[in-house]
């Protein structure tokens, strides 16, 4: 087969996505638990850790550009290279999601909790799951696997609506929880954000299998 | 009995249904060999059609016959139909030369004739029976290749003393002095450096506001970067020459319907 050379760029670039992808879900997964375990040690190394996840955003999106510079892609070669570098801009703002519920577990690491965690980590749950399977779909260009992924966001707006209005009761109930209820507002907020960014993913992915830009899912937030 | 070309039909455009050129179910023979067949595309006025495809396809064989170019090649033969203005121009009673007066072509090696630049442009269109002011036309005609702020000084020296991309453009405006309709260009920059091919792409993008062209190019960016419309021939087990795929070069290129087409365009052979 001709331009084996090349052939090997598009792999690494597929590579550099998956990379970055496990980095990402790690962040997200340690958040969660440093929040719910309230582990300074882990929140500190989430926040860390991002520093490396947004330097390998630009190492993909240079390798990226290179590759357009010296190979001249077309078709569909052309358009997973742009999707690759709206994915990873994407997996980055996840990250700093993710960094910012680590914050928020360094903030409240040291106070009681206001109620055990279980909807948030459920959303953590799903909106890693759903970024599993954007990636698989992304490698397999699977475009009805993408689309198949963003009605699970609809779970995670859900249980956001749901979490918000049982805080909402807490802080009318009794305003010394409102700070505290805020902050898990803001983690829920977070991981809101994440399961919409995966939807980008999808679009992106739909994309590079079929030519066809599409709005796949409307933002409830 | 001869036929002549309709030329109000011409002028006016009034049979072109936005095609200059219909080329339907076109096929060509060398002797018994089949070279090219089933080939059939529309060439839309004031647009650039680029021909794509390996060698051998058959992509500079169709474009030869736009212009009845294949009749110097002995033994060759053509079937189906290529309509000008709504006038098939393949009939054996349509004059060849009145056609390559409004079809010209311009060719991959720049050919100046030997004889002054001014001569290079004012002897064809004598002989085509163009008449009136010839330092006009020469003027124009350089002006419209964008080689006249480069040579007006030196009307009178050879052509052959020009630098390759000089002489191209000189080809260029020896075509446009007979004030053709289609241009048709085989591979015209693939001789030249590349800040010439630039100055043919612009000048090629220029001239499409008032002519048609159809181009044969190997270059793929090139032909991206300055055709609408782009046509990929391939080879079919038999080895003759088919059309593949035909579409907007933005579709082409970004997202091909044929596999072969995104094989061929992404390099992927073996």
């Amino acid at each position: 087969m001709t331009r084996e050379h090349y052939g090997q760029e598009l792999n690494d670039l597929r590579s550099s996505v998956v990379a970055m992808a496990s980095m990402v879900d790690k962040a997200v997964n340690n958040a969660v638990v440093a929040l719910v375990q309230r582990d300074v040690a882990i929140a500190q190394q989430v926040v860390a850790d991002d520093r490396a996840i947004n330097e390998h955003r630009w190492r993909t999106e240079e390798q990226a550009l290179l590759v357009i510079a010296t190979q001249a892609p077309m078709a569909k070669d052309l358009r997973m290279i742009a999707a690759v570098i709206h994915i990873v801009t994407d997996l980055e703002r996840m990250a700093d999601h993710a960094a910012g519920i680590a914050k928020i577990a360094l903030q409240t690491a040291d106070q009681s909790p206001l109620k055990p965690l279980v909807d948030i980590p459920r959303m953590s749950e799903i909106a890693r799951s759903m970024l599993h399977d954007a990636i698989t779909a992304f490698i397999e260009d699977d475009e009805a696997s993408a689309r198949a992924i963003v009605s699970r966001d609809d779970m995670v707006d859900a249980l956001y609506e749901q979490i918000y209005r049982e805080l909402l009761t807490f802080m009318l109930a009794d305003p010394t929880t409102i700070d505290q209820a805020t902050h898990l507002l803001w983690v829920a907020h977070n991981l809101e954000r994440i399961a919409d960014r995966v939807t980008n993913i999808c679009e992106r992915v739909v994309f590079a299998a079929t030519g066809q830009l599409e709005e796949l899912a409307v933002s409830t937030y | 009995m001869s036929v002549t070309l309709d030329e109000r039909a011409i002028k006016s455009g009034v049979n072109d249904a936005g095609a200059v050129v219909s080329l339907h179910d076109l096929r060509v023979f060398y002797g018994n060999f089949l070279a090219v067949t089933g080939v059939t595309f529309d060439v839309p006025k004031h647009q650039i059609t680029a021909l794509i495809g390996p060698s051998g396809c058959g992509k500079s064989t169709v474009l030869r016959c736009i212009n009845r170019m294949n009749d110097l090649i002995p033994g060759a033969r053509v079937e189906g139909q290529i309509l000008y203005h709504g006038q098939d121009i393949c009939s054996d009673q349509v004059d060849p030369v009145e056609v390559r007066r409004h079809i010209g072509m311009v060719f991959q090696k720049p050919n100046p004739f030997p004889k002054s630049i001014y001569e290079n442009i004012a002897w064809g269109a004598k002989i085509n029976g163009i008449t009136g002011n010839m330092d006009e036309l020469v003027e124009r005609s350089l002006r419209q290749a964008a080689l006249w702020d480069e040579v007006k000084d030196k009307l009178q020296e050879s052509g052959l003393a020009l630098s390759g991309g000089q002489q191209q453009r000189l080809c260029i405006a020896r075509t446009l002095a007979i004030n053709p309709d289609v241009i048709l260009m085989d591979e015209p920059a693939s001789a030249l450096d590349p800040i010439s091919t630039l100055k043919i792409e612009d000048l090629m993008r220029e001239l499409e506001r008032q002519y048609t062209i159809v181009v044969v190019t190997h270059n793929l960016q090139q032909a991206a970067r300055v055709s609408d419309q782009t046509i990929f021939f391939s080879l079919d087990e038999h080895r003759h020459g088919v059309l593949v795929e035909a579409g907007r070069t933005r579709d082409m290129f970004t997202n091909p319907r044929d596999q072969r087409t995104e094989d061929y365009i992404t390099g992927r052979f073996g």
